[in-house]
């Protein structure tokens, strides 16, 4: 199954690791010059900044068959193409694609890369333009809510001034609920998926272990890694490796590797990777800082902690869909432990307490909070029947009578 | 939810269950509906069809919720008890308890909330006075088991059984106006409208009744 690997540190030089923050392949590309700039919840504004989304499908004359696609903390603009970096498959080809749930023969489908992310829009990583040099830590903090509205001046861009929906698990989900909440007459319909209304003090937690680990490692240089040609490699293959942990469960982890030895027979008595879970982990750590940014993920971990809707709507989450004209569906999974169910239902009686439309379906399985990334056939038709009803009301043409 | 073997319930001739086409003529086209315990959605679906209506549901069982979910109707998961505190007053134009009532905890704080969030409610149960059940405590001595209350004592949803009469007398102690009300017999035809309540409560399997609150 998964290759032992010991968490070395290769240095891949600094430079390099910046192309693809400046210059991403296989991704379009929209630069937002001094006279749009993004105005950032932490009071300054970020210009120039630039956008990295692909996009799949056709647009359809009455520009009406848009989805929003919404990527989790790790994810990327690559939603149902193969990666640039690692080579692999999309990070959600079981849900989007042709005749798939998110149909892209009858959907538009965009995927932006979130500010403060690595793989192209304007980030940690990225170059400032005003020094030459790439941000680091002179980067300022972003939020959920500065996502979306960068994702917002990208519609604008592209001239689409209602999605018929947006899709996402996760911060997507996230960024779901903060465009309903920003743009209510702009989202038709909307998916989060395995989310909440608010960054759990536990999540929190979670994060800060992660980002302690990455300002642990002396090769971060207090976040000026790129310029003195090092990399926290092992710094944040330790932050992914514990947070691979929560997105799974103690059942799905017991049934893919128990208590099974890696490779041998018996304990080795050493610190090597005996067991198979530990195998597993660290090949999940070291695969992962291939492709991403430890400062990014500093970032991006923060702007999940500082969520709340219900702080930026004097402390009622129903007054953010007060009069919402949104379609939900909301969707939680049993074994997630991470955003469980109970904070989804808190989001469904929420609207119900706003009066929106919503529709709310829990799903057994064992697989935890990944599971909105994998093969879950209930989740599909759920996503599929919720689209295709709201595509019926929307007058989409090629909805499905099922 | 199967609080009832709703599979024994007579059909019209278009295929729609006669208890689901009764409700569904009784609700104003395009008004706002919430069904609560809305099973598979075939009521929902039927209203929306029938009626162009703005409909929402509640299920208690995950797999009808996901079931309707996947048909585009917007239903969530809850439980008709706890969740209908969450929405706001007058919400719906009506709201609906179709073969419920009788597996609530608490069928008349139910129904309080349903008349609080809609301006109508319309509820549909199995009639408890029915003589077929009536004669089976009487002669066999047992439980009462009917086609559409298939279940035994020790395994059954149905924990507030009720009778014809019984409902009436509990929509007088909250004060609700009894707008409309028809009983069907076992083969889903509803009984003569001049009938005393009496031969009601005697022979008819179900009743539907449309309220309203007595402003």
């Amino acid at each position: 199954m998964v290759d032992v690997q010991p968490l070395k540190s290769e240095t891949v030089p600094g430079d390099e690791r910046g192309r693809e923050a400046d210059a991403p392949r296989d991704s379009l590309v929209v630069r937002f010059g001094a006279d749009k700039p993004l105005k950032l919840d932490a009071g300054v504004e970020l210009t120039p900044f630039q956008i990295a989304y692909k996009t799949y499908g056709t647009l359809n004359a009455a520009r009406s068959n848009a989805i929003l696609v919404c990527h989790a903390l790790t994810g990327d603009q690559h939603v149902a193409s193969e990666h640039p970096v690692t080579g692999k498959g999309g990070w959600w080809e079981t849900m989007v694609g042709p005749g798939k749930p998110i149909d892209t023969e009858r959907y538009f489908v965009i995927c932006p890369n979130v500010v403060g992310a690595c793989m192209g829009t304007s980030g940690p990583s990225s170059t400032n333009a005003a020094s030459g040099k790439p941000w680091g830590l002179e980067f300022p903090v972003i939020t959920i809510r500065d996502m979306v509205r960068a994702q917002a001046m990208l519609l604008d861009h592209l001239g689409i001034d209602t999605l018929f929906s947006v899709a996402g698990g996760s911060m997507g989900g996230m960024q779901v609920l903060q465009w309903a909440a920003s743009y209510p007459q702009r989202v038709f319909s909307a998916l989060p998926i395995a989310c909440a209304t608010r960054h759990s003090a536990q999540n929190i937690a979670f994060h800060e272990v992660g980002r302690q680990a990455i300002m642990a490692d002396p090769e971060w240089r207090g976040g000026r890694y790129l310029l003195e040609d090092t990399n926290p490699r092992r710094g944040l293959a330790v932050a992914r490796m514990g947070a691979h942990i929560t997105y799974l469960s103690d059942a799905a982890l017991h049934r893919k590797f128990g208590r099974k030895f890696q490779d041998r027979e018996n304990p080795t008595f050493s610190f090597d990777a005996d067991f198979e879970v530990e195998s597993y982990l660290r090949h999940q750590g070291i695969s992962f800082v291939e492709r991403f940014d430890a400062n990014s993920y500093l970032y991006l971990t923060r702007a999940m902690d500082y969520f709340d809707l219900a702080a930026d709507y004097v402390g009622l989450v129903a007054n953010a869909f007060r009069n919402s004209p949104t379609r939900f569906c909301i969707i939680s999974f049993t074994s997630d432990w991470l955003f469980p169910t109970a904070e989804s239902r808190e989001i469904v009686h929420a609207l119900n307490a706003a009066g929106a439309r919503v529709s709310f379906a829990e799903i057994v399985t064992d697989k935890g909070h990944d599971a909105f990334l994998l093969e879950e056939p209930e989740l599909f038709a759920i996503v599929r029947g919720f689209l295709d009803g709201a595509g019926k009301a929307r007058g989409l043409n090629g909805a499905s009578a099922r | 939810m199967s609080n009832l073997a709703v599979s024994h319930i007579a059909r019209n001739g278009g295929g729609a269950r006669v208890d689901l086409v009764l409700v569904a003529e009784m609700v104003e086209r395009g008004a706002r509906v919430l069904d609560v315990g809305c099973g598979d959605g075939e009521l929902l679906r039927l209203l929306a069809e029938s009626r162009g209506v703005d409909g929402r549901g509640i299920e208690l069982s995950r797999e009808g919720v996901n079931e309707c979910v996947a048909k585009g109707l917007a239903v969530i998961q809850g439980d008709a008890d706890t969740d209908l505190a969450d929405y706001p007053d007058d919400a719906f134009d009506y709201v609906i308890l179709s073969q419920t009532l009788q597996a609530t905890r608490h069928p008349r704080t139910v129904l309080e909330h349903m008349l609080r969030i809609g301006r109508r409610a319309i509820v549909s149960f199995p009639n408890f006075g029915h003589w077929r059940v009536r004669l089976q405590l009487l002669f066999a001595g047992h439980m009462p088991r009917t086609n559409i209350l298939p279940f035994s004592w020790y395994d059954t949803p149905n924990i507030h059984h009720c009778t014809i009469k019984d409902f009436r007398q509990l929509c007088s102690e909250i004060a609700v106006e009894m707008e409309k009300a028809v009983a069907l017999n076992a083969w889903g035809s509803p009984l003569r409208l001049n009938a005393p309540w009496w031969f009601w409560n005697l022979f008819g399997e179900q009743a539907v009744f449309l309220l309203s609150r007595k402003d």
